[in-house]
């Protein structure tokens, strides 16, 4: 099972931006791991969050076809916690998109505070990294994550 | 106004310092991307769209690393560049210095050739091109 991180999109603009939301709650197993008597969202998982709204809107720009990694994190500056119950919205917009890959601005907010700015570089791996192959089916949008998506083209208002 | 190329050279070094995380008094003209300064391949990608930012440019697939070179037999043969291989290379890099793979065309050396001066050579011809 592909691990998802964000629970669905509210913005989607092809080739261009995307924002997420992802809604925090006490059941979840990792808040009770970092600090057991003060439960937060690590850092890791906000940059995750971000890897995944981006990287979706990074692959639907070139329909999936490519096989998208996250090359780089350029930046993550972090201004708030995140703790049970609140919901992080992740926006993200495509600074540049070329053949290689594409650059990204991020923002991470809880209602109206910012939590961090995050800028992350990805790679279609196939059009770099010379010299080195790969799987020729995409191991990064599978079938498995391809079907889940389709659940945001049909049964909601944002289209991917 | 015209860009000199020492405020292109201020502007490479500070996006190699950003990039790499390296410290701004390694990022010497003759600093090689790999060796000195520890590049690896998906570093290239980023300096290229830090660059098209900073610069205002538009740089496509192999043009300031070329590829499909060393996979072709006219071109390199027993891991080493032929004449030909050589001459490609000068005419796909022409901002490139090529005193040092010329001693020993060795393909391996070839990252020799991606030194801080030649980014700033190649932004310098792009921005030429562009005028």
């Amino acid at each position: 099972m592909r691990w998802i991180w964000i629970d669905k999109f509210t913005e989607f603009t092809s080739q261009q931006s995307a924002t997420a939301i992802k809604n925090v709650s006490l059941a979840e197993e990792h808040l009770h791991d970092l600090y057991p008597a003060f439960p937060i969202v690590p850092h890791s998982l906000i940059v995750e969050g971000m890897a995944q709204t981006a990287g979706i809107l990074v692959g639907e720009a070139r329909d999936f076809a490519e096989k998208v990694i996250l090359g780089k994190i350029g930046k993550a500056t972090f201004h708030r916690l995140v703790r049970p119950g609140d919901t992080i919205t992740f926006s993200a917009r495509i600074d540049q998109l070329s053949e290689q890959g594409a650059a990204i601005t991020g923002t991470v907010t809880v209602g109206h505070e910012r939590v961090a700015d995050i800028e992350m570089m990805f790679s279609h791996i196939d059009q770099n990294i010379a010299g080195l192959e790969f799987p020729e089916h995409n191991f990064v949008f599978t079938e498995q994550f391809t079907e889940l998506l389709k659940t945001y083209r049909v049964d909601t208002k944002v289209k991917i | 106004m015209t860009i000199t190329q020492d405020e292109i050279f201020k502007k490479v070094k500070d996006i190699v310092v950003e990039s790499l995380g390296v410290d701004e008094d390694e990022v010497i003209g003759t600093a090689v991307l790999k060796d000195d300064l520890g590049a690896e391949s998906l570093d290239f990608l980023d300096i290229s769209f830090r660059l098209e930012k900073a610069f205002g440019i538009k740089i496509t697939k192999g043009e300031m690393t070329p590829e499909g070179l060393t996979n072709d037999p006219a071109f390199v043969q027993n891991d080493k560049f032929t004449p030909a291989g050589l001459a490609e290379l000068k005419t796909r890099m022409p901002f490139a210095d090529f005193t040092e793979l010329e001693k020993d065309p060795a393909v391996e050396r070839m990252s020799k050739l991606f030194t801080v001066n030649m980014i700033v050579t190649f932004v310098e011809t792009k921005l030429k091109s562009q005028s």
